[in-house]
């Protein structure tokens, strides 16, 4: 074992984490955004607006993310007309290609934890709301969104995962995250095993502190389900 | 050329070549279950029924297999695996290199992620057996491998069957991912497509509909599969 | 059940043999040899998925002379040193430079082809009228590596700001790294091929690559044209020649005799020839 270069090519490739959190934030919030648009539309009940978001759904969860990746990057640069459209600036970026991919294919799979989550909603609640004479929109917000959510909560904490896992393929579009930059080592030292070993590591220290962090999220959101505080010791 | 001529089966199609980049899809993808559902079926047997220490191993090895990237683990095994396998040789008495081809890399690399992932599926399907099934077997007497083959074996693989659709799917999706170390499945043969013919968009969203095509064939089977297998049980 | 435990047995069996079914002696009777296959015109796939090119029909030379057996696989470039090392395959046939770097990690033959290597752009950006067009610089040493240091010095203002392409793991990307990384951003391929379609789709100002690949693409296709002086020599390589393992200096004495011959009676230029359009023996 070769302490020293095995800490060298760890502080390399933490140079990679700054941009695989930034790929995992944004596309996960610009998603999960989307994400709930698109539930909506799945539950509204009009096929004018359910089968649209099936059919979006459908594709993105059926096909392989590195083929949408390449489909968005080469694919679409292929066409003058889009390289002369307002679109090019963005689309022109490896950053950006990667980003829109990588948005749009957590967009699917989230669409339907978010779906699942409305749906744990118990109908009971819902017309009580109504009872109330509380709006659709003020059911929504106050009602159905925050327990929904709340349900989903856990579901989409491996979606989080997940993602931060997905980022890896930015690589083949010549992104440097801790991938392509344990790519580029290994073809300058040609020592593959300590150099992917490592960065299989920053990866799980990574998801351990987002799973940590969506445990910590879930006992705040549902304080009923907390243990209750521990008595304190009898005296002696 | 037009698209279907380009992609047919004439002396400048690509058809031929992608049928057959199909075939190696499936070929390894099913491999790759295959391997998954042995790995992982004594995965969830070790998490169940082992001793502290297994059930700890077993766990650690699912924490870290989705924690990682798969690309990560494809390269690892692609780069890892000869040299590993060539010192355990050389320790038994033989000093030649072994190789191992991109197909085995890729079908292991995509199996050991796949067992992680059916682990969970099997210890999910088994909380659902019915204890009282469980007593019922001890009190007239079976012994614990009889037991296992005409009570759990049965039922946890009914229960398991829309579980192991989504690994399945999952197992389908992460194949691609074996282009990076050059297998000619469906994704490489439509780089090698888009390179020599400069019509990326072309060839990777054929690749895309082949990837929908088969995991709405699979999606298809595992839904008659399923209802043939609970085809005795009453459902609310 | 009984069935299952059967086919699960026969998998890890299957398994076990596809692992030591590859195992071999060293007789050298079967050479198992690594090309990349996207490499036009040293190697590349046809539209019937034939591996073909200079580097093919030359290994078929080369492998009679050493009365081998040679099996000819396709790789990813980027993986061809560790997968050599692993013991993937006995040699690599890629239009692989001899640099000081890969010596470290691997061996190579005598080189059977060199050319230099130089910029590719659009035929109408800014570029395609660099000075110094179709001049050779080499960097070997003495005078000439000075006047190729100032030939790289001048370039670099009007290289300002541009995003190059290179393929990851070449000797160009290690030239550019040297001489340009202060003033351009490098963009890392995983194939030629690749960086050429984002050259094509203007994500790139200009690649850096071989002149025998350029050639051929140029050919091909006429929106991108060669631009600016060429370099050979020193960082970017002594030649194209055969990997090898470290641990085989019996087969690079193979590869070694049989090269020499091949360019000895003119087998290289022959083929290059048929290839490239122009002669590629080394020479010196």
């Amino acid at each position: 074992m070769d302490l020293v270069f095995l800490a060298d090519t760890f502080v390399t490739l933490l140079g990679g984490v700054p941009l695989l959190l930034q790929l995992t934030a944004i596309s996960v919030s610009v998603g999960a955004v989307l994400a709930v648009l698109l539930a909506l539309m799945r539950l509204s009940g009009n096929p004018l607006l359910d089968y649209p978001a099936r059919g979006y759904v459908f594709v993105f969860r059926g096909t392989p993310l590195l083929v949408q990746i390449f489909l968005i990057y080469y694919g679409l640069g292929q066409f003058p007309e889009i390289r002369q459209s307002v679109a090019w600036p963005f689309l022109r970026q490896p950053y950006w290609c990667a980003m829109l991919a990588l948005t749009l294919n957590t967009t699917a799979y989230a669409t339907e934890i978010i779906r699942g989550g409305i749906l744990s909603v118990p109908f009971g609640q819902i017309e009580a709301a109504r009872a109330c004479g509380m709006s659709r929109l003020l059911i929504f917000r106050r009602i159905i969104l925050p327990q929904g959510l709340r349900t989903a909560l856990p579901a989409y904490g491996n979606e989080i995962i997940l993602m931060t896992r997905a980022t890896a393929l930015a690589s083949v579009i010549t992104l440097m995250e801790v991938t392509g930059i344990a790519s580029k080592l290994v073809s300058e030292t040609f020592r593959a095993i300590e150099v992917f070993a490592c960065a299989g590591a920053i990866y799980l220290i990574i998801n351990f502190l987002i799973s940590r962090a969506i445990a910590l999220a879930e006992r705040r959101l549902s304080p009923q389900l907390a243990a209750p505080p521990a008595a304190p010791e009898p005296a002696r | 050329m037009g698209y279907f001529e380009l992609m047919g089966f004439g002396p400048k199609g690509w058809g031929l070549l992608l049928a057959q980049a199909t075939l190696m899809t499936i070929a390894v993808s099913v491999t790759a279950f295959a391997i998954g559902a042995v790995l992982g079926g004594l995965l969830a047997w070790a998490r169940l029924a082992g001793g502290r220490g297994i059930g700890i191993a077993a766990e650690t090895y699912v924490t870290v297999l989705r924690g990682i990237p798969d690309l990560l683990v494809i390269y690892l095994l692609y780069f890892g695996g000869s040299s590993v396998l060539t010192s355990v040789m050389r320790w038994l008495g033989n000093d030649g290199f072994v190789g191992v081809n991109a197909f085995a890399a890729g079908a292991i690399a995509v199996g050991i992620i796949s067992a992680a992932y059916q682990s969970e599926v099997y210890r999910g399907a088994f909380g659902a057996v019915a204890k009282g099934e469980i007593e019922a077997a001890r009190a007239v007497g079976m012994g614990r491998m009889l037991m296992f083959r005409r009570i759990l074996a049965p039922q946890i693989l009914r229960f398991a069957i829309p579980g192991l659709g989504n690994v399945w799917q999952l197992a389908l999706k992460e194949s691609a991912l074996i282009s990076v170390v050059g297998l000619t499945e469906i994704l490489r043969q439509a780089q090698v497509g888009a390179g020599s013919t400069r019509q990326p968009f072309v060839f990777f969203i054929t690749a895309a509909l082949l990837y929908l095509l088969l995991s709405t064939v699979s999606g298809w089977g595992f839904n008659r599969a399923e209802a043939a297998a609970m085809r005795g049980v009453r459902r609310a | 059940m009984k069935r299952l435990m059967t086919c699960a047995a026969g998998l890890l069996a299957a398994v076990v043999l596809a692992g030591s079914a590859t195992a071999q002696t060293k007789d050298w009777s079967t050479i198992r040899i690594a090309t990349e296959g996207a490499y036009k015109p040293w190697n590349f796939t046809d539209a019937s998925g034939k591996l073909v090119g200079y580097e093919l029909d030359l290994a078929a030379d080369l492998c009679a002379r050493i009365k081998a057996k040679c099996e000819i696989s396709a790789q990813a470039f980027d993986g061809m040193i560790p997968g050599l090392n692993a013991g993937k395959f006995d040699a690599i046939m890629a239009g692989m430079n001899i640099s000081p770097k890969r010596l470290e990690a691997i061996n190579f033959s005598l080189p059977y082809g060199r050319t230099p290597s130089t910029w590719a752009t659009t035929k109408d950006s800014a570029l395609a009228k660099l000075p110094d067009a179709d001049k050779v610089y080499s960097l070997v040493g003495g005078a000439d590596l000075a006047a190729a240091e100032k030939a790289a010095a001048d370039l670099k203002p009007l290289l300002k700001g541009k995003i190059i392409g290179v393929q990851t793991s070449t000797i160009q990307a290690n030239f550019i790294e040297q001489y340009f990384k202060d003033v351009v951003e490098i963009r890392q391929y995983k194939t030629t091929e690749q960086h050429d379609l984002d050259l094509l789709a203007g994500r790139l100002d200009a690649v850096f690559a071989s002149m025998s690949y350029l050639k051929g693409v140029t050919e091909e296709n006429k929106e991108i044209v060669m631009a600016g002086p060429r370099f050979t020599g020193g960082i970017l390589g002594a030649g194209v020649a055969v990997g090898l393992r470290k641990t085989d200096p019996e087969l690079k004495e193979k590869f070694d005799a049989a090269v020499a011959a091949a360019i000895a009676d003119g087998t290289v230029a022959k083929l290059s020839v048929k290839w490239f359009g122009f002669d590629i023996t080394p020479k010196g």
